[in-house]
């Protein structure tokens, strides 16, 4: 079988004297939506930063496309693959929405920003609309939007999410969850964590469970979703 | 008509033109702020250091090169701009950066020692007495004598010092708000860590930042010293806490901000000394600091959170 676009193996990460992330390792192939569930404070956005290098493992292997980035610096990380719409959205709210999306495509020449631009806007009518309104002043949903827009001005191979649907209405969610199958229909590999675990299990390949630290199931999104003990713990019986 | 008119004109003009240089420190001291949140105390003697830079140069070219004014000019600002910028970089890296994440204390710490050092350091290269700056910008853009015999003039030195300054303010404006390293530059100052998750090396930012402050503190501190006509290695200090008053008058972390509190501190000052006794030029200057700032704490043009630069 063909080597994992990303590989992370028997991770480590602490803060302080905490050990948030007890020996992890899991995979997400090429092309898969891959959830990572678990309750508040499990160490889910802790493994997704872990993986842009901010905090950095103590000890284990990150592979991406069979480099080692462990130990790599955060901005070489990001500048090869990979991206991040990260927990709290972290949009620039002084920066208008379409400079926020330039900072996404920093490194891309004119003709690919216009052009990355576009395909941000339809994908997103909404951020085309408030394009020059200062990114602080938008609903939740659409900042969640923008900083979906600004991760792919990267135009990664691989896409993290920290919980997309945090705080925002059903119907803001339905189309985030949407928006997150066009984009892997478009050939971006997509790692997705969530507490909204039955969503993101019905639209996920496969999933992961975290607990305090540790993965303690992995099995195809479906599996997990019928799963007796996942049902009781994260999908409410 | 009486004396007021022309007595305050002249005052403005020379207001502006203090205020001018207030503004180009300030600058530094903000955008530095701004983007990393510490006050950079040394940039004092980066200005000193340019003004430095700027006589030593003139002293190597020599007046008898031959060469025109503007020409002996634009050369010592380059020069000095250059070196300054180097001293503002080499500050950052040795001073700042290995501090980087300690408690805020003690970069704090850090940056007073290197103003302490890099004060001391010109002291016994140059000595401490007030160096003679060249008398090369002299003659005036105007002097008009109003009917009750009083004059309003504007040295070509001030009126230089204005131009330049209010050029490189409009041109820094325009180079933050529209160029892809001033975004860089403010959105760094409003999230750093999210700036770097998008694959930007923010240490080059904050260099960036350095440089930039410092090569405008050199500007100022050449056509200052041309304009007095002397320098020595203690105008920082002074000039330093002035301007970073101006800078937290403004609202610090904010570029306008820098400019505003600048040119105000200055006109405030000037018509303080010229008003009353000289030595109430400062208490002026600072009580005004102090009502501002209880009315707006965040200073005239700063906010909180957003903008920083
Ligand atoms: N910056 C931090 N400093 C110290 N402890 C932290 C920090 N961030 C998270 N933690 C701790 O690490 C654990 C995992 O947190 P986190 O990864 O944010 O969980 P999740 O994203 O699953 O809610 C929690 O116990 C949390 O308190
Ligand atoms: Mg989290």
């Amino acid at each position: 079988m063909a080597e994992p676009m990303l590989q992370v193996e028997n991770v480590h990460t602490f803060y302080g004297k905490i050990e948030a992330l007890k020996g992890v390792s899991l995979e997400v192939n090429r092309g898969e939506i891959v959830t990572l569930i678990g309750a508040n404070g499990a160490g889910k956005t802790t493994l997704l930063m872990t993986l842009c290098g901010t905090p950095r493992a103590a000890s284990g292997h990150i592979r991406f496309e069979g480099r080692d980035i462990t130990q790599l610096p955060t901005h070489e990380i990001m500048r090869d693959g990979i991206a991040v719409s990260p927990e709290g959205r972290r949009i620039f709210p002084g920066l208008t929405v379409l400079e926020n999306l330039q900072m996404g495509g920093f490194f891309a020449d004119k003709a690919q920003i216009e052009e990355d631009v576009e395909r941000v806007f339809s994908l997103f009518p909404r951020l085309r609309e408030r394009h020059s309104q200062r990114a602080g002043t938008m609903s939740g949903g659409e900042q969640q939007m923008l900083a979906i827009g600004r991760a792919l001005m990267m135009r990664p191979r691989l896409l993290l999410l920290d919980e997309p649907s945090l705080g925002l209405a059903p119907l803001i969610i339905a189309q985030i969850f949407q928006i997150v199958e066009e984009i892997r229909a478009e050939g971006v590999t997509v790692f997705l964590v969530e507490q909204n675990a039955h969503r993101a299990l019905a639209l996920a390949d496969r999933g992961y469970v975290i607990e305090n630290g540790s993965i303690v199931l992995a099995d195809s999104g479906q599996a997990l979703l019928a799963n007796a003990d996942v049902r009781k713990a994260y999908l409410g019986g | 008509m009486n004396e007021f008119l022309p007595q305050f004109l002249q005052q403005l003009i020379n207001g502006l033109s203090l205020g001018s240089i207030y503004a180009l420190i300030a600058i530094g001291y903000t955008m530095v702020y701004g983007i990393i949140g510490m006050i950079n105390f040394a940039h004092g003697e980066v200005f000193m250091i340019g003004a430095y830079v700027g006589l030593v140069t003139l002293t190597a070219i020599g007046a008898a090169a031959g060469l025109p004014v503007w020409l002996l000019v634009v050369i010592a600002v380059l020069v000095s701009v250059l070196v300054t910028s180097a001293y503002g970089w080499a500050i950052e890296r040795v001073a700042y950066r290995p501090l980087r994440g300690s408690p805020r204390l003690v970069p704090l710490i850090s940056a007073i020692g290197m103003s302490i050092f890099l004060q001391n350091y010109v002291h016994l290269a140059q000595g401490s007495r007030d160096m003679p700056m060249p008398d090369l910008i002299t003659g005036y853009l105007f002097q008009h004598e109003f009917a009750n015999g009083f004059t309003v003039s504007m040295s070509n030195s001030r009126a230089l010092i204005i131009f330049v300054a209010i050029a490189l303010m409009v041109a820094l404006t325009l180079y933050i708000g529209r160029s892809r390293m001033g975004r860089a530059c403010r959105a760094c100052s409003q999230d750093m860590g999210m700036a770097n998750l998008l694959g930007i090396d923010t240490n080059r930012v904050i260099s960036f930042t350095f440089v930039l402050g410092a090569a405008l503190a050199a500007v100022g501190g050449v056509l200052i010293g041309l304009s007095v006509g002397k320098i020595n290695p203690f105008i920082g200090f002074v000039v330093g806490v002035k301007a970073f008053t101006a800078a937290v008058l403004g609202g610090i972390g904010s570029i306008p901000g820098a400019m505003l509190g600048g040119a105000l501190l200055g006109i405030t000052e000037t018509f303080a000394s010229a008003y009353l006794p000289t030595e109430y030029k400062d208490v002026v200057a600072f009580s005004l600091l102090v009502l501002i700032l209880l009315f707006r704490p965040t200073g005239l043009l700063g906010r909180p959170d957003v903008e920083k630069v």
